[in-house]
């Protein structure tokens, strides 16, 4: 079974950290990833762009882009998608189709700062 | 990290709502200051036995509130401070809180406190100071020592600062659209000064005054989670990440200054630049441009270049023409003019910054630039008496170095070869 791992912190914490406090924390997770990594266990690893930089299409009739992230408590996470796109309209348009397909609910467009593809898992 | 790291990391993301709720309740910033730092005490002790809270603003501003009351309660048998009337609903302050701590309540509180700082009869330097200590914490010690200024002159900077803040007449009510935006173009503009402060600074001071770039980065964020469709607040975040981003190549190992086209783009911050082109990428979608918004998609423009010569200067032109006629100023013509030397060659550019002289006599880059444009024509002497001026005119010891090494360059020049080619 694949299990996917979601990251929850408190933004606003985190990004009072220092440099050094930063690279601290990095660098004991990059210790259990390594471990899973010479294990073939580890698939892609994100570090999200704040949720400043969150744009939101609400997918209500007609579609709805709203910016920061979202925020409602009502639904749940039920999954994602890493998709390339040359800037945020062309992800918009990707959400929209996806949308058009699956009407409901919402897509959160978040821009990974970070992307480590990780080929351990098939 | 250790407890108390993260506690300290704790205090200081939750001070500015803190601070903001409990200015709100008391209407007095020295209430509010020593609420917050009497509730932070309380929390260095109790957090370590009992965990974190799950929202430690809340747990900050309630304990502050309490204390602050209590101590008011007991002053008051001695001498009668303040009245009532000037604390806030005193009671049912628990039932309340929850409902007033969500909402945009605490975006105002933030937005308040931020704001106070601005006051327009504070001098630049004295805002910065005061939003360093009471919105970011810092330490007058630490503040002293960006600033370069001794312990006691900062101190009583900011004490004069509290006291015109005092003085005047904040309102406490929540603002309406129109002021709510002139709030927050007057604190944009107070990020803005801070940052400036530590990127203005020389080679030789740089590494002790970066923290004030990195804190106005944390407070322009901080901003723009408050105020999430605000592309001018975007433009600014992202102007600060990419001009932030390169800050480890703008100084040579002796100090001296290094020029955009200069500089080793391999040591430039990528994370930062990814965030900023995300965040000008975001504020275009709205088609509502202003000044930050330009400048951060003129400083995009240099971090998309791999190479200098990469550099889309003909677009740069046009964005630096965009914010003239925006917000009009000699200094917006002068980086102009620098395009302009890179898209139609020196000569051109110099025309267009002649007639500025009269207004940027004393101004530093006006003359480092002027030398350049006339080193470019091959004007040698009179580059040399520009660069000549701009050297009496450096602002640091960066700035006078690197244009000692176009002086350097020019002797090289014109001496040896100079005197056979009667150039």
């Amino acid at each position: 079974m694949l299990y996917a791992i979601l990251c929850y912190h408190d933004e606003d914490l985190v990004g009072s950290w220092t440099r050094e406090q930063d690279a601290a924390v990095m660098k004991k997770l990059a210790v259990v990833q390594d471990k899973l990594k010479k294990q073939g266990r580890l698939g892609p690893v994100a570090r999200l762009l704040p949720t400043t930089a969150a744009t939101t299409l609400r997918k209500d009739d007609p579609p709805v882009v709203l910016d920061g992230p979202y925020a409602e408590t009502k639904e749940q996470l039920l999954g994602f998608y890493i998709v390339d796109c040359k800037d945020l309209e062309e992800a918009v348009d990707v959400a929209r189709d996806l949308g058009n397909a699956n009407p409901g609910g919402a897509y959160e467009i978040r821009p990974v700062g970070l992307f480590e593809p990780g080929d351990g898992v098939k | 990290m250790t407890d108390t790291a993260w506690i300290d990391a704790a205090l200081t993301s939750a001070r500015p709502q803190a601070v903001g709720a409990l200015l709100r309740y008391f209407r007095d910033l020295d209430i509010a200051e020593e609420a917050f730092q009497n509730a932070s005490l309380r929390a260095l002790k109790s957090w370590p036995q009992n965990g974190p809270p799950r929202d430690p603003a809340a747990w900050l501003i309630m304990v502050g509130r309490n204390v602050a009351i209590d101590d008011i309660r007991r002053n008051r048998r001695q001498q009668p401070l303040p009245e009532d009337e000037a604390i806030s609903d005193l009671d049912d302050a628990e039932a309340r809180l929850a409902e007033r701590l969500d909402g945009s309540h605490y975006r105002d509180d933030i937005l308040r406190l931020l704001f106070i700082c601005c006051h327009p009869d504070l001098p630049a330097t004295q805002q910065i100071a005061l939003a360093l200590r009471i919105v970011s914490g810092l330490s007058v010690k630490q503040i002293a020592r960006a600033f370069l200024v001794s312990e006691v002159a900062m101190e009583q900077r900011i004490t004069r600062a509290k006291a015109r803040v005092a003085e005047a007449d904040v309102p406490f009510e929540t603002p309406g659209a129109v002021e709510r935006s002139e709030r927050l173009s007057a604190v944009a503009a107070m990020i803005y000064l801070i940052f400036n402060e530590g990127y203005s600074a020389g080679g030789d001071t740089a590494e002790i005054r970066s923290p004030l770039c990195e804190e106005a980065i944390r407070l322009a964020r901080l901003l723009l989670r408050l105020f999430q469709s605000e592309p001018e607040i975007m433009g600014l975040t992202a102007l600060l990440l990419l001009q932030h981003a390169r800050a480890a190549s703008r100084f040579d190992a002796a100090g001296a200054l290094v020029l955009l086209d200069d500089q080793d783009r391999s040591r430039w911050n990528r994370k930062m630049i990814v965030e900023g082109l995300a965040l000008i990428d975001k504020a275009m979608r709205h088609r509502r441009s202003g000044p930050y918004q330009i400048q951060a998609a003129i400083a995009a423009l240099h971090a998309r270049a791999e190479k200098p010569e990469d550099t889309d200067w003909t677009q740069i032109d046009l964005l630096y023409g965009a914010l003239e006629i925006m917000q009009p100023s000699p200094v917006v013509t002068l980086n102009r003019a620098v395009a302009v030397s890179k898209v139609r060659g020196a000569q051109a550019a110099l025309e267009m910054i002649e007639p500025l002289e009269p207004r940027l006599s004393n101004y530093f880059h006006f003359f480092g630039v002027r030398g350049a444009f006339l080193m470019q024509l091959g004007r040698n002497d009179e580059a040399r008496v520009a660069f000549d001026r701009a050297i009496a005119l450096a602002n640091t010891s960066a700035e006078a170095a690197h244009i000692r090494m176009h002086l350097d360059r020019l002797m090289r020049d014109s001496q040896p070869r100079g005197a056979k080619a009667g150039k």
